[in-house]
C-alpha cells in the first residue's frame, strides 16, 4: 500500500501505521466496501443537490461541475496541528507587517533586504494604496496558506494567497457530509471542529470596521456575479454569517458612504469581504471598464468610511517573486527565525538562476510568477521532451515572468478507490483570519488530492478532488 | 432585504408559477385534442395564445401542429415561457437569492432543476406527456410544499407570495381573455349543461372542474364559471382570490411605514373597481372589457413593485 | 504676488443624469511658495458626498449628481499668496517613494519616439540638462492649441510635431524618465499677461533634480515657474492630476462650459 519513495501520511515511509489513523483504520477494517461505495455515491449526490458546485471559466452556466470527494479523511494529530499552527501565524503577522511597510516607509527596501525592482516593477503594486493605513492596521483579513507535507511534521508553503483565497466552503461541506454519513467515525474519533469559521468570519470583519462606526457593524460580501466561478462559496459564506450577498451594482455612494440598495433605500456598509480582484474593484479608480465593481469606493476607503477586506493592494504579499523572498521577508518583521520553510526557488529573472533552471528542466517545476490555477506550468519529470522544448522557449523569451522550483516528493494519503485504499497526492490549504484580536487557524483546512495515479496536480480544474481534513484533539 | 433580492424572489416565483402554468395548459390541449371528434388543431391556438406564446410560436413555425405546439411549449428555449424556460430562470433566480431560502427550498428548486432538464432533454412523445407532466407538477409542488413549510413568514416570503399570485391571477385572466366569448350570456344556446367543451377546457386549464362541480353542481352555466373563476374568494385561481393575497402580502410590507405605498393603492383600486362588485356587474360592464381592464392593471402593478421596492435602482 | 482666481465648471446634458460622480482635484496645494489665504468649492446641482488626501497630497473631492439633474456647475474660488523660488518645490515628501516616479504610465509610454528625442537632445540628468531637455521638446514639437486630442501619448505627439502644454507635458515626464529622472505631472493655474479671462488650466512638469529635490519646467512657455503660477494636483500623468474626472449612468449629449479668471489683486 506505501510507496517507498513518498512518504504517506497513513503509513509512515516504513509501512507502520501512524498514531493519528489508528482509530480509522480499526473502523476501516470493520467496513463493508459496498457499504461504503453507496456511501460515496451518496456523498455525490449530496453535493449535486445542495448545488456545491463551480463553474468552469469561459463555460455557461450550464457547465456547472461538482468537485471530486473522496470519503476518506486525511488525519493529523494534534501536535502536529500545534507547531504547523505556530509557523502559519508567524508568516501571517510578517505578512501584515509586510503590506503596511510597502504601502508606507518601504523599510525592507531601505534595508536592502529585497530589491527594489521587486515592488516597483510589480503590476501588484497598487499606489492607491500609499499611505492608506486599514483599521487596527490590518490589510489582509483572510489568508489562505498552501501547504505540502513532504515527511512527518515536514511541511512546506508552496503558495501564500492573500488576495481572495478560495475553498473555504469546501472544508466545512465536507466536514458537514462527512458529519452525516459517518456519525460513528465522529464519536470514535476527537476531531477538532471547523463549523465555527463563518461565525469567526462575522466576527473578525466586524471587528475591523471603521471607527465611530455602530456596535453592530453591516458587513457584507460583494461577488462579481452568479457566472463566477466561485459563486457558490460567495452565497454560502454570506448565508452562513448571516450578511446580505451584493454584487457591484446594489453599491452606490451615498451620503459619503458606500450604500446598499435595498427595498426601503440605501444602507450604508461598514465592512465589505470582496470576492472581486483589486483591478475590477472600482471604475472610478482602476479599471473603467469594470462591470463588477462600486465607483467611488475607493474614494470612501481612503476617506475612511468602509473597510475592505481584504485590502486592495495584498496581492504584492502573494506573488510569487515575492514568495521567494519570504524568509527574509519574515525575519525582518518578526526578528524570529521562518518557522516554515519555503521551497527553494530560482528566480529566472537572474541570469545565473536562469542558467540553473535552463540545465535542469527536466526535474524542476516551472510556473509563471503571475499564473494560478495550475495553468502554464511545466512539470519537468512528467513532461515529455516535445513539451520541455516548447516550454524552453517561452522561458528564454520572457525569463522574468517564470520562477522554477525543485519537484518535492508530495505525500500522499490514502482514498477510496473499486480496488480499496490507495496512496495519491495531495497539499494543504489551512484558512487564516486575523482581527484586531489576533490571528485565528481554523483546524484543518481544504486538502486538495491528485486523482490520478502519480499525478501531483491537485487543482480542481485538472481533475483534482477534496477530502475532509481532520486535526484530532490528542 | 436587497431590491434585488426582492425582484430576484418575485422572479423565482413567478417562473415556477408560470411553469406550472404551461404545464397545465399543455395537459388541458392534450385532453381536449385526445376527447374531440374533430381535428384539435384549432384548440393549440387558443393554448398558444392562453399561454402568451402563440405570436412568437408564429415567427418561427408556418403551421400550428399539435406535436410542434407541444414542444414550443414545454422545452423551446427560444420560447422564454416554456417549462423547460421558466424553470431554467426560476433556478438561475434561486441563485441569485440564495441567501434568502432555506436549504430545503434552495434543494428542492434544484432538484426540479435536475429534474426538468433530465425528463425534457429530448423531443417528449405522446405516450410518454402524461409522466413528463405529473413529475414537473409535482416538482413545482415540491418547491411550493418547502417554501410553506420551511420559509419563515417575513418579508422574504411576502415577495414569493406576491410573484406566484401575480402571475396566477394573469394566468387566469390571459385564459378568460382568449376564451371569454364562450362565457357569454348569447353564446349558452350553444350548449347548456357542462359537457360543453369549451367550458370543460376553461376549467381543466385553472384546475377547477372539481371544485365547480362541488360547488355548483351540474347543472350550472358560464355565468357561474364566469362568477367562480372571476370573483369566487375561495377558489385559489381566482381574480380575486389572487389579487386579495396581493393586497395582503403588500400590506405586510408596508406595516409600519407612514409613506404611502403606490402598487398598494392600485392594487386596492383594482379590487375596488373589478372585484367587488356581483356577477351582473361584471357581464353589464362587459366581460371582454373587464378582462382586459384587469391585465392592464396588472401590468401596472407589476410595474409599480419594481419601483417602490427599488428591485432595479 | 497675491492671485484671486474664480474657475466655474458647468455640465449640461440633452437626458437627466441617474446616477453619477465626479472626482475633483481642484483645490492648489499649501506648500512654502504658494500659501492658500482662502479656497472654497460649490456645488449647484450636486452634493460634495467626501474628500480625502490621494498618494501624491492632492485634496481629492467625491461629488455626486442630484438625481436626475440635467445640469451640474463646479465654482471653486479663492486667493493663493505666492512667493518666487525659481520654480524649485523643494524636498520629496513620502510616503510615495520616488522611484514611482519613474514608472511609464499609458500618457507617457517610452518607446521609439521618446528614446530618440532623448538621444538627439543629448541632456544630462543635471539641473541644467533638464533645461536643455525642456528646450529640446519645444524645438521639435510645436506648440499649438487645438492640434492634439486629449487622450495623445507622449508618442503620439512626438509623432504629430505638435501638440499642446498637456502633450508638451507628457513628453518631458516621458523623456526624463526614461534618463532615470524622477518625473510628474503638474495641473494648475497660469496668470496670463494680456487677459484675465481663459478657458483652460495649465500644465506642466516638475523633475526630481539631486541636490534640490522637485523643480518645476513650464515646456510650452520655455521658463520655470514664477509667481504666475498655482500648483493644484500632481500624478504621474494627465490622468492623475486631472482637475476631473467621473462617471455616470444616463445624461447623454454633454456640453462643457469652462469659465476660469487668474487676476492679480
Amino acid at each position: 500500500m506505501n510507496d517507498i519513495e513518498n512518504f504517506d501520511e497513513m503509513w509512515g515511509h516504513d509501512g507502520a501505521l501512524r498514531p493519528a489513523y489508528r482509530k480509522f483504520h480499526d473502523w476501516f477494517g470493520e467496513e463493508n466496501p459496498s457499504r461504503l461505495r453507496a456511501k460515496q455515491r451518496e456523498a455525490e449526490e449530496l453535493f449535486r443537490l445542495t448545488g456545491i458546485t463551480f463553474n468552469v471559466y469561459g463555460r455557461a452556466e450550464a457547465e456547472e461541475r461538482l468537485i471530486p470527494f473522496d470519503i476518506i479523511p486525511r488525519i493529523i494529530s494534534g501536535a502536529e496541528w500545534l507547531r504547523l499552527t505556530r509557523g502559519i501565524e508567524q508568516r501571517v503577522r510578517a505578512i501584515n507587517a509586510f503590506l503596511h511597510d510597502i504601502y508606507h516607509g518601504q523599510e525592507i527596501i531601505k534595508a536592502g533586504r529585497i530589491p527594489q525592482e521587486m515592488i516597483s516593477r510589480n503590476d501588484a503594486f497598487v499606489p492607491q494604496m500609499i499611505g492608506v493605513s486599514p483599521p487596527g492596521g490590518i490589510y489582509t483579513h483572510i489568508v489562505g496558506i498552501d501547504l505540502v507535507c513532504t515527511g512527518a511534521g515536514e511541511f512546506y508553503v508552496l503558495e501564500d494567497n492573500a488576495r481572495t483565497p478560495s475553498g473555504v466552503s469546501y472544508m466545512l461541506e465536507n466536514r458537514e457530509t462527512m458529519l452525516q454519513m459517518f456519525p460513528e467515525l465522529f464519536s470514535q474519533n476527537r476531531v477538532q471542529p471547523v463549523q465555527n469559521y463563518p461565525t469567526d468570519l462575522r466576527r473578525s470583519l466586524a471587528a475591523c470596521a471603521p471607527s465611530g462606526g455602530t456596535d453592530t457593524p453591516v458587513v457584507a460580501v460583494l461577488t462579481p456575479g452568479i457566472y463566477n466561478s466561485a459563486y457558490f462559496e460567495h452565497a454560502f459564506l454570506a448565508d452562513q454569517m448571516g450578511v446580505e450577498l451584493v454584487e457591484g451594482n446594489d453599491l452606490r455612494v451615498v451620503d459619503g458612504r458606500v450604500a446598499m440598495r435595498t427595498t426601503g433605500g440605501y444602507k450604508p456598509v461598514d465592512v465589505l469581504y470582496r470576492r472581486v480582484d483589486d483591478d475590477f474593484l472600482d471604475p472610478l479608480n482602476f479599471n473603467p471598464e469594470s462591470q463588477l465593481g462600486v465607483p467611488g469606493i475607493m474614494d470612501v476607503y481612503r476617506a475612511g468610511g468602509i473597510t475592505i477586506a481584504n485590502a486592495p493592494g495584498t496581492g504584492i504579499a502573494d506573488d510569487k517573486a515575492v514568495y521567494s523572498y519570504m524568509p527574509e521577508i519574515v525575519e525582518f518583521y518578526t526578528g524570529e527565525r521562518p518557522l516554515l520553510q519555503n521551497v527553494p526557488t530560482w528566480r529566472c529573472s537572474d541570469p545565473e538562476q536562469l542558467a540553473h533552471v535552463l540545465d535542469n528542466l527536466g526535474d524542476l517545476v516551472v510556473k509563471e510568477v503571475h499564473g494560478s490555477g495550475g495553468y502554464g506550468m511545466l512539470i519537468g519529470p512528467t513532461a515529455t521532451r516535445k513539451e520541455i522544448a516548447v516550454f524552453r522557449k517561452k522561458l528564454m523569451a520572457r525569463p522574468g515572468n517564470y520562477i522554477a522550483q525543485p519537484t518535492l516528493s508530495l505525500s500522499t494519503v490514502p482514498i477510496f478507490s473499486r480496488t480499496g485504499l490507495v496512496p495519491r497526492h495531495v497539499d494543504l490549504r489551512p484558512f487564516v483570519l486575523v482581527s484586531p484580536e489576533g490571528i485565528k487557524v481554523t483546524p484543518g483546512g481544504l486538502t486538495r488530492v491528485a486523482l490520478k495515479k502519480g499525478s501531483l496536480v491537485v487543482n480542481s480544474s485538472q481533475g483534482g478532488g477534496t477530502k475532509d481534513t481532520w486535526v484530532l484533539e490528542d | 432585504m436587497l431590491g434585488k433580492t426582492a425582484n430576484g424572489l418575485f422572479w423565482m416565483y413567478r417562473y415556477l408559477e408560470r411553469a406550472e402554468n404551461t404545464a397545465r395548459l399543455i395537459e388541458t390541449g392534450q385532453r381536449i385534442a385526445l376527447t374531440r371528434l374533430t381535428d384539435g388543431e384549432g384548440e393549440w391556438v387558443s393554448v398558444l395564445q392562453s399561454a402568451g406564446a402563440l405570436e412568437a410560436f408564429q415567427a418561427e413555425n408556418d403551421t400550428v401542429t399539435k406535436e410542434a405546439a407541444i414542444d414550443w411549449l414545454l422545452r423551446s428555449r427560444a420560447n422564454p415561457s416554456s417549462v423547460l424556460s421558466c424553470i431554467e430562470a426560476a433556478r438561475h433566480n434561486a441563485k441569485m437569492v440564495r441567501t434568502a431560502l432555506t436549504g430545503e427550498v434552495w434543494e428542492a428548486v434544484n432538484a426540479t432543476y435536475m429534474k426538468t432538464r433530465e425528463v425534457l432533454a429530448r423531443k417528449v412523445s405522446e405516450r410518454d406527456l402524461p409522466a413528463v407532466l405529473g413529475a414537473i407538477r409535482q416538482q413545482t409542488a415540491l418547491v411550493r410544499g418547502m417554501t410553506h413549510g420551511t420559509m419563515l413568514r417575513n418579508e422574504i416570503y411576502d415577495f414569493a407570495r406576491i410573484g406566484t399570485f401575480l402571475e396566477r391571477a394573469d394566468n387566469t385572466a390571459r385564459i378568460l381573455d382568449v376564451k371569454y366569448y364562450v362565457l357569454l350570456p348569447s353564446a349558452s344556446s350553444v350548449g347548456t349543461s357542462l359537457d360543453n367543451v369549451q367550458w370543460e377546457t376553461i376549467l381543466r386549464s385553472v384546475s377547477a372542474r372539481g371544485g365547480f362541480r362541488m360547488e355548483y353542481g351540474a347543472g350550472a352555466g358560464p355565468r357561474e364559471i364566469t362568477e367562480f373563476l372571476v370573483l369566487d374568494r375561495r377558489m385559489p385561481r381566482s381574480l380575486a382570490f389572487c389579487v386579495g393575497k396581493m393586497r395582503d402580502n403588500l400590506r405586510y410590507l408596508h406595516k409600519g411605514k407612514r409613506t404611502p405605498l403606490p402598487s398598494l393603492k392600485q392594487v386596492d383600486q383594482l379590487e375596488r373597481l373589478y372585484l367587488s362588485h356581483d356577477i351582473s356587474a361584471v357581464f353589464e360592464f362587459g366581460l371582454h372589457e373587464c378582462i382586459q381592464q384587469i391585465l392592464d392593471h396588472l401590468g401596472q402593478i407589476a410595474r409599480q413593485i419594481e419601483i417602490d421596492f427599488r428591485f432595479y435602482e | 504676488m497675491r492671485l484671486k482666481i474664480r474657475h466655474t465648471t458647468r455640465y449640461r446634458f440633452e437626458t437627466p443624469v441617474k446616477y453619477g460622480l465626479q472626482q475633483l482635484r481642484k483645490t492648489p496645494k499649501s506648500s512654502h511658495q504658494q500659501s492658500i489665504l482662502s479656497w472654497r468649492t460649490k456645488v449647484e446641482n450636486g452634493r460634495k458626498e467626501l474628500s480625502f488626501e490621494d498618494y501624491h497630497h492632492n485634496t481629492t473631492e467625491l461629488i455626486s449628481f442630484a438625481p436626475g439633474a440635467t445640469d451640474l456647475s463646479v465654482i471653486s474660488e479663492g486667493e493663493i499668496e505666492l512667493t518666487d523660488t525659481g520654480g524649485i518645490v523643494g524636498a520629496h515628501r513620502g510616503p510615495a517613494p520616488l522611484w514611482l516616479y519613474l514608472r511609464d504610465t499609458a500618457h507617457t509610454r517610452i518607446k521609439t519616439g521618446v528614446r530618440g528625442l532623448v538621444r538627439s537632445i543629448g541632456a544630462s540628468p543635471d539641473l541644467e540638462g533638464m533645461h536643455r531637455l525642456a528646450a529640446g521638446i519645444r524645438e521639435a514639437v510645436t506648440y499649438e492649441i487645438g492640434a492634439s486630442e486629449p487622450n495623445w501619448s507622449a508618442e503620439d505627439a512626438i509623432a504629430a510635431e505638435r501638440g499642446v502644454c498637456q502633450d508638451h507635458t507628457h513628453i518631458f515626464l516621458a523623456c526624463a524618465r526614461d534618463m532615470q529622472v524622477p518625473a510628474r505631472y503638474v495641473s494648475g493655474y497660469l496668470m496670463l499677461d494680456d487677459t484675465t479671462a481663459q478657458d483652460a488650466m495649465h500644465a506642466w512638469a516638475e523633475a526630481h533634480v539631486d541636490g534640490l529635490g522637485w523643480v518645476g519646467f513650464d515646456v510650452s512657455n520655455g521658463i520655470s515657474p514664477d509667481t504666475r503660477y498655482v500648483r493644484v494636483a500632481t500624478g504621474l500623468d494627465y490622468a492623475e492630476a486631472s482637475p476631473v474626472s467621473g462617471t455616470r449612468i444616463g445624461g447623454t449629449g454633454e456640453t462643457l462650459e469652462v469659465q476660469i479668471d487668474v487676476a492679480q489683486q
